[in-house]
């Protein structure tokens, strides 16, 4: 099974023709992703060659939908483009829109957020890497050759982090990897993530990677303490993270007393879940529990 | 980026926000001259403001009221470089003075968790909101607010419904409201607060004293923004790194960071942290994310950074290559090596992980630059760094 992302999805890439999106096609295609177009008006019509075929680009989201039967959508356009990007696969009825770009205005992301809740559509990102369910399908830019299908989901602010991760897991393996994103705002939230683990059969523990800023991680650890029942395993990055800085991503701030590591660590802590000090000592803790 | 009083004052009056005449100083002659100017219109009384980005000036005793041109400039001599929490004074807000008869609170914000805005109000303004929000919860007005809609004149006057301001305000505060959203949206704020927020004994409703933040991630359609950045009160460090284009956050500790990827940094300072417990107590210098494509130049930037940052003792460089590849990074090492020559005079502690992790680890290996040692794990790399920071110390 695993989660958001199966073998069968049918995948778009919005901003294919960029030097981005054509390099991550690449990649996506070379992990057995089904990507059956790309999306940009000026080109509508041409085909792309990648080193696995042709893929087909469309004028609209919507006549890529049409042709293709597409559910998945992944924006890879530059930020000024991002929300009428995301409202037009939104318009075009894409149950789930994955955002890579980086520098989204948070005012942006807010209105293409609230629009596509409105309608449905689920939002990952953005300012995230995407996801992957190994062995079947990766959106985005996760590398798909660290680690193969396993019993384990993971959900992550970070990129990288979630990378470390699945490395230090890798003879374990992920029924799917999640990068949720570090801005502010975001579409889809550690626990949408969790709820969708607790229904996967194919999960049996779950890694929970968080960092300063807001009260995600907080809010989770309730969710967690209420509704799920399978083992979590968390990790919290930057203990040693000056207040009122901003630490690479938009979101990852600690103001005044709010927002800090250790208020996350400590809630997750008292909702049962195993926090690691350390990736290794997280993966650890991981292992022990799936042994 | 948070902005300074008097820069969020220009903006609520550049959106029609009614506030008071107050002109910036930096020196105490500014500060009579602008004090000359005002107190004939403000009744006689004039305030003197320390511009600094953190609150409790106040108490600090960064506030003061005068009565005369002689007495502003005496004032704005006391505030002028005096330290509150760290922040230097480089400049005072004279401002014209008010009779106050109440004191509110409105400000709009992001609300991470519900992934929309939020306003809130209250009719006891002038302290510090979190110390309201604990002791009087009840007193604090929460109104969710649609970020495609944002405050109209009907979301204005539910937001004063609930904070239940007087009857002969509520007008006059619905405007101010209507006038704020302009700020919040036209802007690109994250954050715009109001405290307080007062009515005179003429009966004006009059923001005193306000707080903005806007989105760097905007910055791309608001050219003018550039300018409201405060270069003066950057590290000289960081002012260097943003001029190359990296994500640098400048720290108290001997063991230079680098890494790709903001999570990753974050992890690997607390690593380091934790590592430096048994090492004399080092800790982490610097925060600096190289990001996905690392070319030899940038890492040499990055490099150069943190070899000019004098308490630096050891380099610790954490890389996981996902789309990077660890070769490339490697030869950036090298490069970066090679063009720094005699500056580069710290040791560096190097662990590569993923993608093309041999052939990086062999490109290291056969360079057997002297400084360059390479480690198998993240822990073990924090440690060695650390070990090394500590010995040179």
């Amino acid at each position: 099974m695993a989660i958001f992302l199966t073998a069968a999805s049918r995948v778009i890439v919005q901003g294919m023709t960029g030097s981005e999106g054509t390099k991550h096609t690449t990649r996506m295609l070379a992990s057995g992703t089904q990507v059956v177009g790309g999306v940009n008006p000026r080109k509508a019509g041409t085909t792309v060659t990648f080193p696995t075929g042709d893929v087909p680009v469309f004028g609209t989201v919507a006549e890529a939908v049409a042709e293709t039967g597409a559910d998945v959508s992944v924006v890879f356009v530059p930020p000024a483009f991002t929300k009428d990007a995301v409202i037009e696969a939104v318009d075009a009825r894409v149950p789930l829109v994955v955002v890579i770009t980086e520098g989204v205005p948070v005012a942006d992301t807010a209105a293409f957020f609230a629009y596509a809740q409105d309608n449905g559509v689920r939002v990952i990102g953005p300012n995230c890497p995407g996801l992957i369910s190994p062995g079947q399908s990766n959106v985005g830019i996760i590398p798909a050759d660290i680690t193969g299908p396993g019993r384990i989901g993971l959900v992550s602010k970070s990129g990288t982090l979630t990378y470390q991760m699945m490395y230090e897991l890798r003879d374990l393996g992920f029924s799917t990897a999640i990068g949720i994103g570090g801005d502010p705002i975001i579409g889809t939230t550690h626990i949408d993530a969790l709820a969708a683990f607790e229904e996967d059969p194919d999960t049996e523990a779950i890694v929970m990677i968080g960092e300063i800023g807001g009260d995600a991680e907080e809010r989770a650890a309730a969710y967690i303490r209420d509704h799920v029942t399978k083992p979590v395993v968390g990790y919290v990055a930057g203990f040693t993270a000056p207040e009122g800085r901003t630490m690479g991503h938009a979101g990852a701030i600690v103001s005044g007393s709010s927002g800090t590591a250790q208020a996350k660590k400590e809630a997750l802590e008292a909702a049962g879940v195993r926090v690691g000090k350390t990736p290794s000592e997280t993966a650890a803790l991981v292992r022990a529990l799936l042994s | 980026m948070d902005l300074f009083e008097y820069q969020a004052r220009d903006l609520f009056e550049k959106h029609g926000v009614p506030v008071l005449p107050g002109i910036v100083a930096t020196t105490p002659a500014e500060a009579r001259a602008a004090a000359e100017r005002l107190l004939g219109e403000s009744g006689g009384v004039v305030v003197v403001k320390a511009q600094v980005k953190v609150g409790g000036r106040g108490k600090a005793g960064g506030v003061k009221l005068a009565r005369s041109a002689d007495e502003a400039e005496q004032v704005a001599g006391q505030i002028l470089g005096m330290d509150i929490k760290g922040h230097t004074v480089r400049r005072v807000m004279v401002a014209a003075g008010a009779r106050i008869a109440s004191e509110y609170y409105v400000s709009l914000l992001l609300d991470r968790a519900n992934r929309r805005y939020l306003a809130m109000a209250s009719v006891e303004g002038g302290m510090e909101i979190e110390q309201l929000a604990v002791e009087r919860p009840q007193a604090l007005a929460r109104v969710a607010v649609d970020p495609r809609t944002g405050i109209d004149r009907t979301k204005a006057e539910e937001i004063v419904r609930a904070a239940d301001f007087d009857q002969q305000v509520a007008g006059q505060v619905v405007d101010v409201l209507e006038r704020l959203w302009a700020v919040y949206r036209d802007e690109d704020a994250t954050l715009v607060e109001v405290n307080p927020l007062v009515l005179t004994e003429d009966g004006d409703v009059i923001a005193l004293d306000g707080k903005v933040s806007l989105d760097a991630n905007a910055d791309f359609r608001h050219p003018d923004h550039a300018e409201l950045e405060d270069k003066a009160a950057a590290d000289p460090l960081e002012a260097r790194a943003k001029e190359k284009g990296l994500n640098y956050v400048k720290l108290d500790g001997q063991v230079g960071i680098i890494g790709n990827g903001a999570g990753l940094v974050m992890s690997t300072l607390d690593v380091v942290a934790y590592a430096g417990e048994g090492h004399g107590g080092v800790k982490p210098a610097n925060f600096l994310d190289i990001g996905g494509g690392a070319s030899a130049q940038v890492m040499a930037d990055g490099l150069d950074i943190i070899l000019s940052d004098p308490q630096v003792k050891a380099v610790f460089v954490n890389v996981f290559g996902g789309i990077t590849a660890c070769d490339e990074v490697a030869r950036g090492i090298v490069a970066a090596l090679g063009i720094l020559g005699d500056e580069a005079s710290k040791p560096l502690v190097v662990r590569l992980d993923g993608n093309n992790v041999a052939e990086g680890r062999r490109i290291l290996t056969e360079a057997a630059h002297p400084l360059v040692t390479l480690a198998d794990t993240m822990d073990g790399g924090a440690d060695d760094a650390a070990r090394l920071a500590s010995t040179a110390a």
